[in-house]
């Protein structure tokens, strides 16, 4: 395979066919008839982002914004040279861009109309909100449903919405960081989603407020051919600490969906934010995200990015290392099972003294999944004391796995250090050998071997989210062996 | 070789000049001609690199350039020669013709033993040149250059050695140019059948340091079933060089090909090595050590490629920086499907030696097959302070203390070699370019 620019999926025509295709998908799959009062069509052209502005009743600034962004994407080719001609595989004429039943949110669960509620309900997120979560939002494809943030940390002064109502609520706080950490050029699809950008959260904690609970977002796509594009932002003040979790589910349409979010981080100085997402989209979903924070001096922003679902997955969260002493962490899972390839990886931009960063990626390819890691690491010269860390692991379960790793490190100067250190390798034979031999089937024993793989990293996430990931494994080893 | 004006303003790669070289060689076999004119062709069809290439990611696109740079019309006065080590032939070109040739000892000569300069080997042993003369072609970016090569390559070596036939001594193959704008084209092939074992050194030169050169050489190293082949390359270009070097090696069943590149010169050195492990048992060694100084760019880019169940590799390069200097590591280990039980390992070390190097570390895996141990690391980082405490604590003078660390830095890949008089010479040479 001499030609690096040329990299393609596997194809194995002749394989068997796979006993454990969309198995993750159960809980998210299935879908409700819901009437739509808002529907920007199909397709996107000007009139698209116009339709979207008026709706949500922009102000004028926003919408040139949008059209500038829309002219950015349609000129930005797709990044083909290095990523998957799967890209090529989107057809932006067959996407809607938005559809909603409205742009406020309701604020409690009683208010939500019926044929969505049972959507969350079924997904059990009412459920979770009342036992552990700080607040929680849940988009319906364009836009929130619902959203609430417990009273306690509301008084506190946290405001946790959706951008729209950021953008209405919070206009100078909204404008001052939007757009700032991804640019609208910074890729095609950071362009795409800021001109067709809805839903999302908008978080701000004041500063030296802990919010001691999670606050959750949570991303259903409902609609077929539809494209969700939300847009989040967060600020934690000076000395502010503030965990964000996300979690997605769409039903497994005969046609592909896009999900194409941006994610903003701030953190000021001191502040830590700690950002989750337990990736389980449809294995139809191409999910083309990009997220990245900037952290002040002595700040940490750390994302903990666990991807199980999608078609393709391209992801790198980042960090701009922008204050002294600043730290930035990217803790990340993947696992591609047959017909998926989990292409995710890291940015650490380091850019002031004494800042630290640390990579630890694992993923796990099963059948004929594929996994790419993909990291930048950049120390400009005119820094001292910087330090970064990588770890990649890749695990194959089957013979015709496949995994992928392309890290670039650029390190300018001799007062900084960086190592970087990656590994392949399968299931221990003797480990699967050792538990059979106790009893268990072969099954069992790999389930609780890939576990044991992820398990430091796992032990990261908060409890619940623990508990999820492990069943979510365990679903996806079933049968993967014999 | 016709005479040709130095003129500055075109450049010698032309049709005309390409007609030319044709001309001059039409004592050559048919094929070859044939050859080297689908070659001009691609070279000619062939875009330069790109930008949005990621086979040229980080590297200096700005700085290719081929204007005026001609086919040198005369030998250089003098030679530098690589620090002497007992060797078995040798074989030297200056500015594109041969200006010295040792005999290859009897004994070797009726074992079938060839080592011949391309030209006579074209002539004498055509069909062994043409069955092996980029056999396994290397697409790691400089396509282009190849195609150069081919198109006017006239110097470089066949190294032919028969079954079961074991050579201690090195053979050594020595390329210099001298004069301003000057181009060259090497291209070496090294052949060994089954169970056979020789070593090949081969030394890239300038006369000056200041002149600028361009040169795209190339090898082809064939090792079949249990044969041992060792490559050693020292290059050495003006610090004005704009220099491109691709090497093909193919490693039949059981067999293992040891690959040594030394960088020292150059403005920009770009330097592409493609293993591949054909059998089960093959093995590549790839190692390579870079001094890079002043605003040099040293530009490396591999591919171990696994074809074969049960076959390894190993790959280190390092990198010491001093100055503005930049390097640029690019390697990817691919495992094919099927190519269970592989056994590769990749590792670029950068010892940064000031504050304004860059050093650029891209190391990659693609891996199809799940029963494979792969691994690779990345690290770049500078003395380590407490091993400078530790020897300076010890009377030894901060200088020198620096000194010993560096080079103990370079001893992890010297130390690899087999052939102690050529270990010791190439530790002079590097030494002695280090400390000036």
């Amino acid at each position: 395979m001499p030609d690096l620019a040329a990299t393609t999926l596997p194809e194995a025509p002749d394989a068997p066919a796979n006993p454990v295709a969309g198995i993750d998908q159960t809980k998210g799959d299935f879908t409700y008839d819901v009437n739509y009062e808002f529907d920007a069509g199909t397709g996107l052209t000007e009139n698209t982002v116009r339709y979207i502005s008026t709706v949500k009743k922009e102000e004028p600034w926003l919408l040139e914004f949008r059209l500038k962004a829309l002219k950015t994407f349609l000129e930005k080719p797709m990044p083909t040279h290095w990523a998957t001609k799967d890209l090529d595989n989107i057809n932006f004429d067959k996407i809607r861009y938005y559809l909603s039943q409205g742009q406020k949110p309701k604020r409690t669960w009683d208010e939500v109309p019926d044929d969505i509620k049972k959507t969350f309900e079924r997904l059990g997120i009412p459920e979770q909100e009342r036992k552990f979560l700080a607040g929680v939002e849940a988009q319906f494809d364009s836009e929130a449903a619902y959203s609430n943030i417990k009273e306690i940390v509301a008084k506190q002064g946290v405001i946790f919405v959706n951008s729209t109502e950021g953008l209405r609520e919070h206009p100078e706080l909204f404008r001052k960081f939007f757009g700032k950490v991804i640019p609208t050029g910074d890729n095609k699809f950071s362009a795409l989603n800021s001109a067709v950008f809805s839903g999302g959260s908008f978080i701000y904690v004041p500063k030296g407020v802990k919010v001691a609970q999670p606050l959750q977002a949570y991303f259903r796509i409902n609609a077929e051919n539809f494209g969700q594009f939300e847009r989040t932002l967060i600020i934690a003040d000076e000395g502010a600490e503030v965990t964000y979790m996300e979690g997605c589910t769409a039903p497994k349409f005969s046609t592909s969906t896009l999900h194409s979010a941006v994610v903003e981080l701030v953190a000021l100085k001191g502040a830590k934010i700690q950002y989750i997402t337990v990736q389980n989209w449809a294995n139809n979903v191409f999910n083309l995200v990009t997220k990245r924070g900037v952290a002040h001096e002595e700040a940490t922003i750390k994302w903990i990015d666990c991807n199980i679902g999608s078609r393709l997955t391209m992801k790198y969260p980042g960090v701009v290392l922008k204050g002294r002493k600043a730290r930035g962490e990217v803790i990340s899972i993947a696992l591609a099972n047959d017909g998926q390839h989990q292409d995710t990886g890291a940015k650490m931009i380091h850019a002031a003294d004494e800042t630290t960063s640390n990579i630890v990626a694992k993923s796990i390819s099963v059948g004929q999944g594929r996994s790419t890691y993909r990291g930048v690491v950049h120390i400009p010269k005119h820094l001292k004391g910087c330090k970064n860390n990588t770890e990649c692991d890749a695990l194959l379960i089957n013979t015709n796995s496949r995994t992928d790793t392309y890290p670039a490190i650029t390190v300018r100067g001799d007062a900084n250090s960086v190592q970087h250190e990656a590994s392949v390798s399968k299931v221990s034979e003797e480990q699967i050998f050792y538990m059979q031999q106790r009893g268990l089937t072969e099954a069992q024993a790999m389930s609780l071997s890939v576990n044991g793989f992820v398990n430091d990293l796992a032990s990261q996430f908060p409890m619940e989210y623990s508990v999820e990931l492990k069943r979510l494994i365990d679903l996806e080893m079933e049968g993967s062996v014999g | 070789m016709s005479a040709l004006p130095d003129t500055r303003s075109s450049s010698d790669f032309t049709q005309e000049r390409f007609a030319a070289h044709l001309a001059n060689r039409s004592d050559l076999p048919a094929w070859w001609l044939e050859a080297k004119k689908t070659a001009w062709n691609q070279y000619l069809a062939l875009p330069l690199p790109v930008r949005t290439d990621e086979r040229w990611r980080f590297s200096n696109l700005k700085g290719i350039d081929l204007a005026g740079f001609v086919l040198p019309g005369q030998p250089a006065p003098h030679t530098p020669h690589l620090p002497d080590f007992p060797r078995v032939a040798e074989l030297t070109f200056s500015n594109r013709q041969i200006t010295n040739r040792t005999p290859l000892p009897a004994e070797l000569r009726e074992q079938g033993v060839i080592f011949a300069p391309l030209d006579e080997a074209l002539r004498e042993h055509g069909d062994l040149v043409r069955r092996y003369f980029r056999k396994h072609p290397v697409a790691l970016g400089s396509e282009k250059f190849v195609e150069l090569n081919t198109a006017f390559c006239s110097t470089g070596a066949l190294l032919y050695v028969p079954r079961g036939v074991e050579i201690a001594l090195p053979f050594v193959v020595e390329h210099t140019l001298a004069g301003d704008h000057m181009a060259t084209f090497p291209h070496t092939l090294v052949i060994l059948e089954d169970q056979a074992k020789a070593t090949l050194v081969e030394f890239f030169v300038s006369t000056e340091t200041e002149t600028a050169h361009f040169v795209s050489g190339v090898n082809d190293l064939h090792a079949a079933a249990g044969a041992y082949l060792t490559y050693v390359g020292v290059q050495h270009w003006s610090d004005a060089t704009q220099a491109f070097q691709s090497n093909s090696i193919a490693a039949g069943r059981d067999a293992r090909v040891f690959s040594l590149n030394l960088h020292l010169g150059g403005r920009q050195a770009r330097h592409e090595s493609h293993s591949r492990l054909l059998a089960p048992g093959a093995h590549s060694e790839m190692l390579a050590l870079t001094v890079a100084h002043g605003t040099q760019e040293f530009d490396q880019r591999t591919l171990q490629t696994h074809a074969a169940p049960h076959t390894s590799s190993n790959l280190l390069y390092k990198n010491v920086l001093l100055d503005q200097a930049r390097t640029i590591f690019s390697g990817l280990i691919v495992v094919e499907p099927d190519a269970q039980k592989t056994d590769a390992y990749q590792s670029n070390r950068n010892l940064m030696l000031s504050a304004a190097a860059e050093a650029n570390s891209l190391p990659g895996l693609e891996i199809e097959a799940n029963d494979v141990r792969c691994t690779h690391g990345a690290t770049t980082a500078r003395i380590d302070p407490d091993q400078q405490f530790y020897l300076e604590a010890r009377g030894i003078t901060p200088q020198h203390a620096h000194e010993l660390l560096v080079f103990g830095f370079f001893e992890e890949i010297l130390d690899k070699l087999t052939d102690d008089h050529l270990h010791a010479a190439l530790t002079r040479f590097i030494q002695s370019k280090f400390k000036s």
